[in-house]
């Protein structure tokens, strides 16, 4: 293998040209070859000292997260924590303080695990991927981007640089919830995230929820805004929210779980996050993340 | 091959070395600092825990070439001068070492946490050593350890 260390975009995407990988962490594509999972490609470049995708910059337009903010530093940011919130919780879960200190968003976006814990939220929250190259920058929507476990429609010579989201609207809320066996080190059996903005009157003016782990792909649940436009939020919304994610799932059985005990709880989770989504729109406090905040996951 | 510069606890050792090479075989096989102990190989115990710019990272499962010219922090770098740093001498004291393989890889954690979180509550602490796993203490004495440390800081 060859080994490089980027110290500019620009040298970083000339690499990607001439056939390179990036590694920013390391924490999926080191640990998966650790694994046996795959093998190290003939070319690798550093971009973890691409400074200048270290930074998350708000605008009028909404947000700019750099492709290699960290967990730890998503999970702290006062602008992610308080208005971007459900990216927080994910980034909270996510392996120990070591993982989440390498650990970087773009790596987890790039790596296309269907079980990523940023991805149901980043959905939720309308991101956008911004892809370079030497050809120069485009936006790639999520649902575009994922294309199966491990699998992105991003080109060998694309380099994510950033993840971008628009302005929240007001009166806005948005949660991640993730079922776990653990509280630590752990990867999600389903997760969701929720999205919901209230009108004046605390009806809800428009809502999104998105899954993990029960397709190849993250996935939103699709026509959830029709279904919970103009309602408030009591029981039966909250049933048809667990109804509509646990239909719109296609999971499997492995190890982990059956295929019956996804479906029935990601429809549990859509629930959570769409409640817990919702009380922060009211701007009640929750504290990230989400499931150690109001108990779900591992039994205590 | 790669040839590049590791800087080691204030130390600089130039290596030559596979750029595949986990920091971990580096810094026990090159470096010659076996302090740093081998688990699972496999990002999963903590026992081959480092700082990389003060903050932790699992060396088992990061290249050696990517912390070229940063600084790596081992066990053996934390002791300023021939004392215990009083983590080390309050886990000794507390009961927190047992087979002691777990305790380099505790004690960096242990030394990240307090440096981001001086004053850390129980469920901090717990957050803190999330990512390290002892088979013999139990976690009580290592966690006593630790507040006994903030008290005496
Ligand atoms: C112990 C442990 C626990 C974990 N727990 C969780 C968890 O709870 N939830 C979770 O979601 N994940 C978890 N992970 C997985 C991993 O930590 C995350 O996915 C992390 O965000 C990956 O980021 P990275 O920078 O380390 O990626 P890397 O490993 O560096 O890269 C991952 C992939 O993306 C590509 N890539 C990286 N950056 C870019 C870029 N900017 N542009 C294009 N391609 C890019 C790489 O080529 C590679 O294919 C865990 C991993 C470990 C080892
Ligand atoms: S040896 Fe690195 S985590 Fe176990
Ligand atoms: S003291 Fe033996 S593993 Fe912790």
């Amino acid at each position: 293998m060859e080994f490089s260390i980027a110290t500019t975009v620009a040298e970083a995407l000339d690499a990607l040209q001439n056939g390179a990988r990036p590694v920013a962490g390391g924490t999926d594509l080191v640990v998966g070859v650790r694994h046996g999972k795959s093998s190290f490609p003939d070319q690798l470049v550093a971009i973890d000292r691409l400074n200048e995708l270290k930074s998350i910059d708000a605008s009028d337009a909404g947000v700019r997260v750099g492709s290699l903010v960290t967990h730890a530093q998503l999970m702290t940011d006062p602008l992610i924590t308080d208005r971007y919130s459900a990216i927080a919780d994910a980034s909270a879960l996510v392996g120990s303080p070591a993982t989440r200190n390498v650990g970087t968003l773009g790596g987890n976006v790039m790596n296309g695990s269907p079980a990523m814990d940023t991805g149901a939220p980043l959905m939720v929250l309308g991101a956008q991927a911004e892809l370079a190259s030497s050809a120069g920058s485009v936006l790639v929507d999520l649902a575009d981007l994922w294309t199966g476990p491990g699998q992105t429609s991003a080109a060998s010579d694309q380099l994510c640089v950033a993840l971008k989201m628009p302005v929240r609207p007001e009166r806005s809320g948005s949660a991640y919830v993730r079922l776990e066996y653990r509280r630590a080190m752990e990867i999600a059996v389903v997760g969701a995230a929720a999205s919901v903005a209230l009108n004046a009157d605390g009806t809800i003016a428009d809502a999104s929820v998105a899954l993990a782990a029960v397709a190849p792909t993250i996935i939103a649940v699709d026509g959830l805004s029709t279904l919970a436009a103009g309602r408030t939020v009591d029981e039966q919304l909250l049933a048809d929210v667990a109804s509509a994610a646990s239909e719109h799932a296609s999971p499997i059985s492995d190890l982990r779980a059956s295929d019956t005990y996804r479906r029935h709880t990601v429809g549990v989770m859509a629930k959570r996050a769409f409640d817990a989504a919702a009380r922060r729109a009211t701007g009640e406090v929750i504290g990230i993340p989400v499931n150690r905040a109001i108990g779900i996951g591992a039994a205590s | 091959m790669t040839s590049y510069e590791l800087n080691v606890n204030g130390t600089t050792y130039p290596i030559d070395a596979e750029p595949s090479r986990n920091l971990l075989s580096v810094i026990r096989d090159q470096v010659g600092l076996t302090g740093t102990k081998e688990g699972c190989d496999d990002c999963e115990c903590g026992a081959c825990m480092v700082l990389l710019d003060g903050q932790p990272v699992n060396s088992c499962s990061y290249l050696a070439a990517q912390a070229a010219e940063r600084e790596v922090t081992t066990i053996e770098g934390i002791m300023t001068t021939e004392e215990l740093a009083p983590i080390q001498q309050n886990m000794l004291d507390a009961g927190g070492v047992q087979c002691g393989f777990c305790t380099p890889g505790m004690i960096m954690s242990a030394t990240a946490l307090l440096a981001r979180t001086p004053d850390p509550s129980e469920e901090e602490i717990k957050i803190g050593l999330s990512g390290n796993l002892c088979r013999c203490t139990g976690y009580a004495k290592i966690f006593d350890a630790i507040k006994e440390t903030v008290v005496s800081l």
